[in-house]
């Protein structure tokens, strides 16, 4: 089971790979997402709908991951203070999600301030997917 | 005005008690975490902002940081706790001592300098955002130096 787990995801990194260049320690905070939630392949498409979609559940001042990056990954956002957000998107930001600890730590505030909650491995992984292939 | 060295005027405007012996900057963020995590999203205000209270508030109710989540490891929760406080004067002035300030922009002497218009103008202009975006103005804020 597992060799044919990782060839399936070997794959998908290549299709992620047309976009940007692949790196391996985003990679695995990839595969880790996948393995958590026992898929093998994230939606890029899923994750761009959860990255646009307006929330009811979390903080009052951020409904949306636009409020404060913009409804365009590749573009800087911007802190409720004012200060710049670099891109999201993997390819205007080529070090993005390459740090565990750092896409844990965003992912589980971000969340719970968007949300209300935090994301599931699934959502997690769908948002890489998109940011990875934009 | 400009040529003051900027904690001297700063501290001569804020603080009632002596700043503790600590060493280290009460209006320079020295310490490298603090310096990191808190500039993740804003200025890294300087501990001299606020008393000791306000920075114990602050940095135990990061999970709602001005209605958002900014939550922190325990470890570094803890490190940034105890630089901030030990850098922070025990009362400001102007401040009771039973207020807890949370917001420095909410202080007296900060609104009585900046001024409603000042205040108004930084919200509307997009490339300043907000009046607690110090260093779009005050070039040398993450210096310690608001003179400007």
């Amino acid at each position: 089971m597992k060799p044919k787990f990782v060839l399936v995801l070997g794959t998908a990194s290549v299709l992620f790979a047309a976009a940007v260049v692949a790196n391996p320690a985003r990679d695995a905070i990839v595969a880790g997402f996948a393995a958590e939630a026992g898929v093998s392949a994230f939606s890029a498409e899923a994750g761009q709908a959860m990255f646009l979609a307006q929330f009811t559940g979390g903080k009052e001042a951020t409904p949306s991951c636009t409020t404060c990056h913009t409804s365009n990954p590749l573009a800087a956002g911007r802190t409720r203070v004012g200060k710049p957000i670099l891109p999201m998107a993997v390819s205007a930001n080529p070090d993005r999600y390459t740090d565990p600890e750092n896409v844990a730590k965003w992912f589980r505030r971000n969340c719970t301030s968007v949300l209300g909650r935090e994301c599931t491995a699934q959502e997690k992984g769908n948002f890489l997917a998109f940011m990875i292939s934009q | 005005m400009k040529k003051l060295v900027p904690s001297v005027a700063i501290a001569a405007m804020l603080a009632v008690s002596s700043l503790p012996a600590q060493a280290g900057s009460p209006w320079v963020v020295e310490n490298t975490t603090t310096k990191e995590e808190c500039s993740a999203c804003h200025m890294a205000y300087p501990a001299g902002f606020l008393p000791e209270r306000s920075w114990r508030a602050i940095m135990g109710n990061l999970t709602d940081h001005f209605g958002e989540d900014a939550s922190l490891g325990d470890a570094a929760r803890t490190e940034i706790t105890n630089y901030l406080v030990a850098l922070a004067p025990k009362e400001l002035r102007n401040v009771s001592p039973i207020a807890v300030p949370l917001r420095i922009s909410e202080l007296r002497w900060f609104r009585g300098e900046h001024g409603a218009r000042r205040i108004a103008q930084a919200r509307n202009d997009s490339r300043i955002g907000s009046i607690s975006n110090c260093a779009a103005c005050h070039r040398g804020a993450e210096r310690g130096n608001f003179d400007d």
